[in-house]
């Protein structure tokens, strides 16, 4: 239902008490009215749209510009598909796309692995640094992690025998 | 050319990517010469951003050359030093035409929530960012800013993100002559934060955190009290007795998502996920400010939702202001305090590593190793 007001300039008291210096978004926001033109603006020139881009349901075209980095792809890219077709009011767009980036880690470790390059974990992790400026947290991260190791795996055995 | 390349939470690698190319004529592509790991970057560092796809380069706080520019680029030029505000902005939508270079309506088709930023995932546009050799600068006409000849490029590069997010976090706080401000976080936000709030003239800034070696940088750069949370047995509780049982004239909110302070905010917002990130700080900004006081915001937070004291801002008042800083608008102001000799941004780095330790940077960053406050890379 929409309200029928062409002429509401003429309801009583239109407009009596504006001020225009309530304006709690100055300074950040220079307020010229320009916001009632809404989309009617000179846009810059549309950038080639030669990549997959998914684009929020809740604008009209795409941007003037884009990034072009990593299209979606693989199972992960059909998940984020999926949550595009959804505004970013809903949980199904973020929740996925959530999902998608979890999903898109164990693809590149894939895709590294199918390419012939075995990620080095403990130089993408940045340990080097650990042990050079935390050296003691890390050899006793290191023992307990290998005394854990050992209680299960002694544990598993114990239980076979 | 070497670039950051992202590979999952808390893994990062340097890889050889080609060369950005001008996509777009009011494009420009700049040769970095450095380049910054902002607090921020670490949320996608730790998977906390929504749509962070593996394979991109991160970074939006950056300076370089001018390398090459698109055909409709008039002011700057090949061979011009500029520094890049991190906020990818058109300066023709309605948005930017009322100043609000960091909500420009023509720079992210991803997300009509946030602006284009560089490196900072597809929810921001998926432009890759400034970790790099070279980068792609979209309207170049609009925010790469040439360098003054007189300013210490160390400077400059901080002009690019830290120096107006702290400086507008202070300026939002609506700060009046004789007020006690309250800072959460002593990051290098925070710190800029707790900096520039003096400019506003307050009696009392007082910065909250937990790290005791960055209260001490804290309190010797902005020249403020500070207080570690773990130290006080109610943070908020403290704050209503330190200002004679009234709450603080205003809060800023400089952490974000990846608060700590709070079990029941640090289990639903970092661990499960159940919300986009602990809202710890905020909380206590929210109830530790006076009735009618104002909260400013410039951590940052994932899009979905979050778990917030609202009935508090009703019932005590409270004006809650938030954006990502307007680099573009501020930079004239801030370009002066810097040449002025008042502010001298450059004194927050702590450490410089050449990109291709880009794993370990970030790491030292995010444990908080070697007492970093700021870490800059250097291609």
């Amino acid at each position: 239902m929409t309200a029928d007001n062409e002429n509401y300039k003429d309801i009583p008291g239109w407009g009596m008490d504006a001020d225009p210096e309530n304006e709690p978004t100055y300074p950040m926001k220079h307020y010229t009215g320009d916001d009632h033109k809404r989309l009617n603006y000179e846009r810059a020139a549309q950038q080639p749209l030669n990549v997959e881009i998914l684009q929020s349901i809740e604008r009209p075209a795409p941007t003037a510009v884009f990034g072009t980095s990593v299209p979606p792809s693989g199972l992960s890219g059909a998940i984020r598909r999926f949550a595009f077709k959804h505004s970013e009011d809903r949980y199904r767009h973020w929740l996925p796309l959530i999902l998608a980036d979890r999903i898109n880690v164990v693809e590149g470790l894939i895709d590294d692995i199918k390419s012939g390059e075995f990620p080095n974990v403990f130089a993408e992790k940045g340990y080097k640094a650990e042990w050079e400026y935390n050296r003691p947290a890390m050899i006793k991260k290191v023992f307990i992690g290998a005394f854990v190791v050992a209680a299960i795996c002694s544990s598993l055995i114990n239980r076979k025998r | 050319m070497l670039a950051m390349n992202y590979r999952g939470p808390y893994r990062v690698r340097t890889v050889q990517k080609a060369i950005p190319e001008i996509l777009h004529p009011e494009d420009a592509i700049v040769r970095v010469t450095r380049s910054c790991i902002c607090g921020s970057d670490l949320h996608l560092y730790h998977g906390m951003v929504p749509d962070t796809r593996v394979g991109s380069t991160f970074g939006h706080e950056f300076t370089g050359i001018v390398e090459e520019v698109g055909p409709m680029v008039k002011n700057v030029k090949v061979g011009d030093h500029v520094l890049v505000p991190f906020n990818i902005a058109c300066g023709r939508c309605n948005f930017c035409k009322q100043g609000l270079y960091g909500n420009c309506h023509e720079s992210n088709p991803m997300a009509t929530a946030v602006g284009g930023i560089f490196g900072y995932s597809h929810t921001a546009g998926g432009f890759d960012g400034g970790q790099a050799e070279y980068v792609r600068v979209p309207y170049a006409d609009v925010g790469p800013t040439v360098i003054p000849p007189d300013m210490d490029p160390d400077d400059a590069v901080l002009l690019t993100d830290v120096v107006p997010t702290g400086y507008q976090a202070a300026e939002m706080a609506g700060i009046k002559e004789g007020d006690t401000v309250v800072v959460f976080g002593a990051g290098p936000i925070g710190i800029m934060a707790a900096r520039c709030a003096w400019f506003f003239g307050p009696s009392r800034v007082i910065v909250i955190d937990h790290v005791d070696y960055r209260l001490e940088f804290a309190k010797n750069y902005a020249k403020c009290e500070v207080y570690n949370f773990k130290s006080l047995e109610d943070p908020v509780l403290f704050l209503k007795k330190t200002t004679d049982w009234y709450g603080a004239d205003v809060c800023i909110d400089c952490v974000g998502c990846e608060a700590e302070g709070n079990t029941l905010q640090t289990l639903t917002g970092r661990v499960g996920l159940l919300q986009a990130g602990a809202t710890t700080a905020l909380q206590w900004a929210i109830n530790g400010v006076k009735k009618g006081g104002i909260v400013s915001v410039v951590g940052v937070y994932g899009p979905p939702f979050n778990l917030v004291p609202i009935g508090n801002i009703l019932n005590k008042g409270l004006t809650l202001r938030a954006n990502q800083a307007s680099v573009k608008r501020l930079l004239p102001k801030l370009i002066e305090h810097v040449q002025a000799g008042r502010l001298k941004p450059s004194e927050l780095i702590t450490h410089r590593v050449p990109l291709a330790e880009v794993a370990d940077a970030y790491h030292l960053f995010s444990s908080k190793l070697d007492n970093c406050i700021k870490t800059v890379l250097i291609p």
